[in-house]
């Protein structure tokens, strides 16, 4: 989230699209029915089903699964052409004005640079115009053919009502309605929260989802206000935590990046991503980049990370490829390339795409090992559950380890939250059994690879040798120590702007400390803060709140640096003043920026010294156009899912994701819309969190059995009744469950075809207090998003029909 | 919060006279904003826990409402009702908890033959006795709201009890301190009354013209009240009573008939009497006995489900 759950309360209109938040977060819900109750909000909701949320909403606009860029991007053309943007919001704080390198065209689906054999774009258009200065060339009035404002507008002239309608299937009246609601925030009082969740990152162009909702929310003037942002609602109590510790293979923690094997040293490792500021006067604050990446060094290997040796910088592995997502793993496992697993806290047999490939690769794995407070059907998957897994044991070899672990109420710890919190936790109770926290689990293997090393010895065995283990209890390092780890301390003494030295062996108060000459160590930069030399900063819990601003300083801490509201210096117009005096957050007293929030700004840097309010980026602005960020292109485009009923409209030559990456196997195993007609989406329910209630009675009890959503006009279609079984398939697999016909799914209507969408929740399998059921896995394909490789989920084609019980439930 | 704790007690099923030395409380309620409800079951699901229930595991029937409905394991449960509302165009999903109103005229304590089975305190809670509970099942007839259901393990009457064990110790309800999303609020009746008239106002202005209090005056008011979007139609919710009243039956039972059964019996007693004078003693089979209860309330079911909403 830019903002937090609490700020949700100061919105004028929410909009939730992508996600289910009174389904999948009523916790957090609870937000948006305050700001519904107290502060006259409107709450809008977009999505193929109607849903808990739009229960509650002011406006419910249905949608085709897969079509959201259509949709946003025709919310985008209907600001521009109506004149509802927050201007001088956009002048000041955007990119709208920067122009782009000759060269860079869009045609046809494409944007300049495409490989059709690559399946990749050389993006070396995809940039700004730099002048004689080294800077990027402006045109503040806007006016220039080739600046950003001018390619926005006519990037998405395509995508008028009617065409929305086309693409989309919703209703013309009911999109400009949603649209006329949206643009009441366009002045400079009012604002829009964003609330979204795996509904737009589970697709083949889930991030540029993210981004159409980023250009509105730009044009909109709403990114840095209290009850603006765009609010990810994340889908554990931890995930926000997994990626700022850099859980994914091609980061480390605080969004630094796992070097590639172009990257020779660390000199031109650091060189690629210290990016320097491409506007005068911009703060450009990677730059610190080598500072956060030395601390972690030092961190990591203490006195063995040195300059002579580029701070251990060879100790890092090198990618080969940009990344080891897991569609990739699998697909090298069914290749028998991976052939060990270590499985802690997930399930992915019922998780990842294409569950029978899943099988087949665990059936290649020597063994895996799965670390897991609860039983998993991964850790069975060898198990013959007749039809419900229907495998030969005697055909599998692959040795199967699990080690149970402790829950999160019976040790302590830190979770990090949707709002960037981490909070301090205290154990509730002792484990059960043989239960050990995963730290001890790892730590433990660690000591045994290590002393296997100094054994016997190994091929560059100097990472793990080296690796620093200071803790009190050596097979068991506490979570404070980690956390005082996470936070830094100095090496070496070290002497601030004013003057004032800390000495060595000290916690540091926050990450502007850090240096780049070995004297500080910090496991994760972003995280630097939390815990100090005056204590456990996430363990606060006051919630006083001064200005019932809901952002109440002193409960927890917030990365960065205890920021509630990220870029909030955008609260205010370029002179300092809030935009509204109702949602003022910050403001220039004349001689530093004050207010209720940390600012994100230079504290004192006045506001004629004409620096950005996006101090992370290089132009200092928000981006309307993303240069070669990202790898699909700088603005989002309409492409169809993998799997889609429907043609690409637009663009016919383009139908999925053109670089949208896809094995072999996986792209045989696509079905089409001739055998498979109908739209297929996932999803949670409230009743349920994953796979892990299902060993609890009352969730059980609360919501026992698989189901499919489905229209009624499909049901009477397909000669299906209300609570009979039926058979979804797609060319992957086949499963049954209990059919819910419902007037909230109801036919779209695109381009004059009749879309029939078929939901599938996600909570059963064949373990567990509920009744044995499938994972909607069974049926998914193995494609990803183009930039983060999250499989498609949300939206592939499936065929249904009326079906006998299963075996088990014959009476 | 203020103090709601008595569990002195107003009323007592198949008692005459008041209890002595009632202390009038101030009166309870609890009040449930169906515009703010996700149908999350976070308050299922805290009832079971609280109560220390555990339903069994069912079955899904192709709705969302599970249980399917309420039982003796089951106090409280979401209805989920699709509705096409014509004059709009648009479709709703209501979303109605479930579960004891807590009349302030109870139908179910008027018609239990059981001195004591049911009580009435002074802060308006109903609660049942189950050590008091003979099983006969004419709460269930008496309830207009068609709520207490009756154990096949122990042959006894349960339903929410409004948590008068929480309340009686300044505690809101737990399906009140579950709910996530403060649809579930609980206070004084008066409070209550004066928060549904804010909610009120707002949904008039998001449109919904006939919203308003669902309190209703046939049972004297309730302890459990709704905020409804459309409060001109409160059967929408699931077959909500329009106008819930207590059966006719019940009132036979506890007028009229009463004192005519009582007279009767007195009579038949002194009828007995001089047959046992001047016939010698008569032997009545206990089978018997227990045949003629089972007739009465059968005749009274009948009766009853003739009247009750559907």
């Amino acid at each position: 989230m830019t903002n937090l759950w609490m700020d949700i309360k100061h919105a004028d209109v929410i909009t939730v699209m992508g996600g289910n938040a009174a389904e999948a977060h009523p916790c957090g819900f609870k937000w948006v029915v305050e700001a519904k109750a107290h502060n006259n909000a409107k709450l809008i909701v977009v999505d193929p089903r109607f849903t808990r949320t739009a229960s509650v909403a002011d406006l419910y606009c249905p949608i085709r699964q897969g079509t959201d860029i259509a949709f946003l991007s025709g919310v985008a053309k209907y600001l521009i052409d109506n004149d509802k943007l927050q201007h001088r919001y956009v002048a000041a704080y955007s990119n709208a004005g920067f122009v782009v390198k000759e060269g860079f065209d869009f045609n046809e689906g494409l944007f300049t640079g495409y490989s059709e054999e690559k399946r990749d774009y050389d993006k070396s258009t995809w940039d700004y115009e730099l002048g004689p200065d080294g800077f990027a060339v402006v045109d503040e009035t806007m006016q220039h053919p080739r600046c950003v404002m001018q390619l926005l507008k006519k990037h998405i002239a395509v995508y008028t009502p009617e065409m929305v309608e086309r693409i989309c299937g919703s209703p013309k009246e009911t999109f400009l309605k949603v649209c006329q609601m949206i643009a009441t925030t366009s002045s400079p009082d009012r604002t829009m929260a964003s609330l979204y969740a795996l509904g737009w990152t589970q697709h083949s162009k889930g991030s540029q989802n993210i981004r159409a909702m980023c250009i509105v929310q730009t044009l909109l003037g709403n990114i840095g206000q209290l009850g603006g942002g765009m609010q990810a609602l994340r889908g554990h109590s931890n995930i926000q935590g997994l990626t700022d510790l850099g859980l994914m293979s091609n980061l480390i923690p605080g969004y630094l990046n796992i070097p590639i094997e172009k990257d020779a040293n660390y000199a031109d490792y650091i060189s690629k991503r210290q990016f320097k500021p491409l506007r005068p006067g911009q703060m450009s604050y990677w730059q610190n980049y080598n500072k956060f990446f030395v601390s972690f060094q030092k961190m990591m290997w203490g006195e063995h990370a040195t300059k002579e040796n580029d701070w251990a910088f060879d100790y890092l592995p090198k990618l080969d490829v940009p990344t080891y997502d897991v569609l990739r793993g699998f697909e090298l496992a069914k290749q028998g390339k991976m052939t060990g697993y270590v499985i802690q806290g997930f399930n992915p047999l019922m998780t990842f795409p294409n569950r029978a490939k899943m099988t087949e690769a665990f059936s290649k794995m020597k063994f895996i090992v799965v670390m897991d407070p609860l039983q998993t059907e991964t850790a069975r998957f060898w198990e013959n559950h007749g039809e419900y897994n229907d495998v030969d044991s005697s055909q599998i070899q692959t040795e199967v380890f699990e080690l149970p672990t402790t829950l999160f109420a019976e040790e302590e710890g830190s979770l990090s939250n949707s709002s960037r919190w981490l909070q301090w936790h205290w154990q509730a109770q002792e484990a059960p059994g043989e239960c050990k926290p995963d730290i001890e689990i790892m730590s433990e293997l660690h000591l045994r690879i290590k002393a296997l090393y100094k054994r016997d010895g190994g091929a560059f065995a100097d990472p793990i040798l080296n690796l620093s283990w200071n803790y009190a209890t050596e097979d068991s390092p506490t979570p404070v120590e980690l956390a005082r780890e996470l936070n830094g301390y100095t090496v070496a003494p070290i002497t601030d702007a004013s003057g004032a030295t800390t000495p060595a062996g000290k916690q540091l108060d926050g990450f502007a400390q850090l240096k780049d000459d070995g004297s500080t160590a910090c496991g994760c930069w972003i995280y630097s803060g939390c815990y100090t030399e005056k204590g456990n900063t996430m363990a606060r819990r006051d919630n006083t709140d001064p200005g019932n601003k809901g952002i109440a300083p002193n409960w927890a801490f917030a990365w960065p640096a205890n920021r509630r509201v990220l870029y909030n210096r955008a609260s205010c117009d370029p002179e300092g003043k809030p935009w509204s005096e109702r949602k003022k957050l910050i403001e220039w007293n004349g001689k530093q920026w004050v207010g209720f929030d940390v600012p994100d700004y230079g504290v004192t840097v006045a506001p004629d010294k004409n620096m950005g309010p996006f101090i992370l980026n290089q132009e200092g602005v928000a981006r309307l156009w993303t240069r070669g960020l990202m790898r699909d292109g700088p603005f989002p485009t309409h492409y169809e899912p993998f799997e889609s009923p429907m043609a690409n409209i637009p663009f016919p030559k383009m139908k999925g994701n053109p670089v949208s990456r896809i094995f072999k196997g996986d792209l045989a195993d696509l079905g089409t819309s001739a055998e498979f007609p109908y739209a297929a989406t996932s999803y949670r329910l409230t009743e349920h969190f994953h796979q892990w209630t299902k060993h609890s009675r009352i969730n059980a009890i609360l919501q026992p059995e698989m189901f499919v959503e489905i229209s009624e006009q499909l049901a009477k279609e397909k000669g299906i009744v209300k609570g009979d079984w039926v058979r979804v398939w797609s060319k992957r697999g086949s499963l049954k469950a209990k059919a819910v016909v419902t007037k909230r799914i109801k036919p779209l209507n695109c381009d004059g075809k009749i879309v029939h969408v078929v939901g599938l929740p996600q909570h059963w399998g064949f373990i567990g207090k509920t009744r044995n059921g499938w994972h909607p896995n069974t049926l998914t394909p193995v494609v990803g998003d183009a930039n983060t490789e999250t499989p498609e989920y949300k939206a592939w084609l499936v065929n249904i029909e009326a079906t006998t019980p299963p075996n088990d439930r014959v009476a | 919060m203020a103090d709601y704790s008595s569990l002195d007690i107003r009323q007592r099923s198949a008692s005459t006279g008041t209890p002595p030395d009632i202390r009038r409380q101030q009166e309870v309620a609890k009040l449930i904003d169906v515009s703010k409800c996700i149908g999350c079951k976070a308050c299922q699901s805290a009832c079971e826990e609280w109560n220390d229930l555990r339903d069994d595991v069912g079955i899904n029937v192709g709705v969302y409402d599970n249980p399917h409905d309420l039982t003796a394991k089951s106090w409280t449960l979401m209805r989920f009702t699709e509705y096409e509302n014509a004059e709009t165009n648009n479709l709703e999903w209501l979303i109605r908890k479930d579960g004891c109103m807590h009349c302030t005229d109870p139908g179910c304590l008027k018609a239990c033959p059981s001195p004591g089975a049911i009580v009435q305190y002074s802060n308006g809670i109903v609660d049942f006795v189950e050590d008091h509970c003979i099983g006969c099942g004419y709460c269930v007839k008496g309830c207009p709201f068609n709520i207490p259901r009756i154990s096949k393990t122990d042959n006894k009457a349960y339903k929410c009890t409004l948590c008068s064990d929480r309340v009686a110790v300044g505690q809101a309800p737990a399906c009140a301190k579950a709910c996530p999303t403060g649809s579930i609020m609980f206070g004084t009746k008066e409070a209550m009354i004066e928060q549904a008239n804010d909610r009120v106002v707002d949904l008039k202005s998001r449109g919904f013209d006939k919203a308003g209090l669902y309190d209703p005056a046939g049972v004297g008011g309730t302890h459990v009240m709704y905020v409804l979007h459309h409060a001109d139609k409160p059967q929408l919710y699931a077959g909500l009573p329009n106008d819930p009243k207590i059966s006719p039956l019940v009132a036979f039972w506890k007028g009229g008939a009463k004192v005519m059964g009582l007279a009767t019996m007195g009579f038949a007693a002194l009828a007995g009497f001089f047959h046992y004078v001047t016939a010698g003693p008569n032997e009545v089979e206990a089978e018997e006995e227990e045949e003629a209860i089972d007739m009465k309330a059968r005749g009274a079911r009948r009766s009853a489900d003739e009247i009750r909403p559907s």
